[in-house]
């Protein structure tokens, strides 16, 4: 069965999932609305740099993430002036990195979203006097809907299954860094496969509900 | 006359020559490379390395991965192989010793007697997780020896392996780690940094195990391999890369 160690460490993943999403989303919302609407040059490189997690094995993200935030790394020297102190090996390094490696899934499928919305709708609220920020308040936001919960959901069940990232730079301590991915590892390498096939077999059904209630919801919006 | 014999030799040689798969506990990587071309210069059999996690390679010989020989990171795993029939029994023996190391990569930091565990003025001690690496539960009993476990636990790292924990320490990430001196030696001295090389009697022998697995029972190659590993000039290269035998 699963025991407290076991159950902290799911807590953990949750909180970090959540915390993780909803920073997302007040990120994502701007740059996937710039993403869709610019014409500008830099369009191509900052939808790339976003993209860039679906590519990287998570184990370069981490190695670089290690480095970066580390005392020599630019990000490092500035959390240390900033008077945080470093971010590897604590919780808010790991949301930090999460942010990172779970932007695509997020950005995304709000672009895309964003994007199916044309211009009519926001030149029809222009015309009713709308200012640009109710106009996107008021129009944009509430039939970009769909898109919003395929983020979320891709976002938060992400976060739950990362795992490199959170190896290299996590540091596998209780109640901070150790989430169910890496004790499903550790559980493994120790030769307990009783203990692994508990938290193993949850996350397996999570995803799947999870992908089901995404699959259900996007399904009924397309008829 | 003298071509023929050449040739002949050649045959024999290629004859002999099958591949040997062999499985190596990470931390062994580099003297196993060394040995490896010793070997295959003088046998002419051809060495194929995989470097990996021991318990990983547990799972994988069990599940009928195609490794002859096991170089272990400790010598729990060889045992357990063996108790299990996936080793073949009467083969196993200790090729090297690991020597525990308190390392830093800042000159100064860790003094020759490892007083600043008491004295402090780091954030985090880095070791690898002591469930699942032997250098891990080898740092986590000199740390008990010396009575400081309560007093650094909330400062401890764990990296999922010895090597990662290297990485913690050379990254500046955490400020010392107990790593393996093979890690940071070089030319027979610690090449960067500061460092204690802890004690020996401060914790369990960090012994490493060979064995002959099941897939290699019988054939010349794995047998030879395990034989130069006993030898002299084998042991010679073992220590150079801070080892003990």
């Amino acid at each position: 069965m699963l025991n407290p160690s076991d159950l902290a460490a799911i807590w953990l993943t949750l909180k970090l999932a959540t915390v993780t999403t909803v920073l997302l989303l007040l990120i994502g919302t701007p740059i996937a609305w710039w993403l869709a609407r610019t014409r500008s040059w830099w369009k191509g490189p900052v939808g790339a740099v976003v993209a860039l997690p679906i590519v990287l094995p998570p184990t370069v993200i981490g190695f670089y993430l290690l480095l970066l935030m580390g005392p020599q790394g630019v990000v490092g020297r500035f959390t240390e002036w900033a008077g945080v102190g470093l971010l590897p090996f604590t919780f808010w390094g790991l949301v930090v990195a999460s942010v990172f490696y779970s932007m695509p899934f997020v950005v995304q499928p709000i672009q895309n979203a964003f994007e199916a919305l044309g211009e009519r709708p926001l030149e029809a609220a222009a015309t009713l006097r709308a200012a640009p920020l109710d106009a996107f308040f008021s129009v944009a936001l509430p039939l970009a809907r769909p898109g919003f919960i395929t983020a979320t959901i891709l976002g938060f069940a992400h976060t739950v299954g990362e795992f490199g990232v959170v190896l290299m730079i996590g540091g596998n301590i209780p109640d901070k860094t150790r989430v169910v991915s890496v004790l499903i590892y550790d559980h493994v390498e120790a030769l307990e496969y009783g203990q692994a096939h508990w938290l193993a077999g949850g996350m397996l059904v999570f995803s799947f509900l999870v992908l089901l209630t995404l699959y259900t919801l996007t399904g009924r919006k397309a008829r | 006359m003298r071509l023929l014999l050449l040739a002949l030799l050649c045959v024999t040689t290629l004859a002999r020559a099958d591949e040997l798969p062999v499985a190596v506990a990470a931390n062994f990587a580099a003297p196993a490379k060394q040995l490896a071309a010793d070997f295959e210069k003088e046998t002419g059999h051809k060495l194929i390395l995989i470097f990996g996690a021991t318990g990983k390679f547990y799972a994988q010989i069990r599940n009928g991965a195609p490794f002859e020989v096991l170089l272990a990171a400790d010598d729990e795993t060889p045992a357990r192989l063996e108790q299990d029939g996936a080793a073949v029994a009467g083969t196993r023996f200790t090729y090297a010793t690991g020597r525990l190391v308190l390392w830093s990569g800042r000159p100064g930091l860790v003094d020759a007697k490892g007083e600043v565990l008491k004295k402090g003025g780091f954030a985090h001690l880095a070791i690898a997780n002591p469930r699942l690496a032997p250098y891990g539960a080898a740092a986590v009993e000199a740390l008990t020896a010396l009575k400081l476990l309560a007093a650094v636990q909330a400062r401890l790292v764990q990296a999922e392996n010895i090597a990662q924990t290297h990485q913690f320490v050379a990254t500046g990430n955490a400020e010392l780690g107990f790593v393996a001196l093979s890690q940071v030696i070089k030319d027979g001295k610690v090449a960067e940094g500061s460092a204690w090389v802890v004690p020996a009697n401060l914790h369990q022998p960090i012994r490493q195990d060979a064995v002959l697995l099941d897939k290699g029972r019988g054939k010349p190659a794995p047998e030879a391999w395990l034989n130069y590993l006993k030898g002299d000039k084998a042991k010679a290269i073992i220590k150079s890369f801070g080892y003990e035998i």
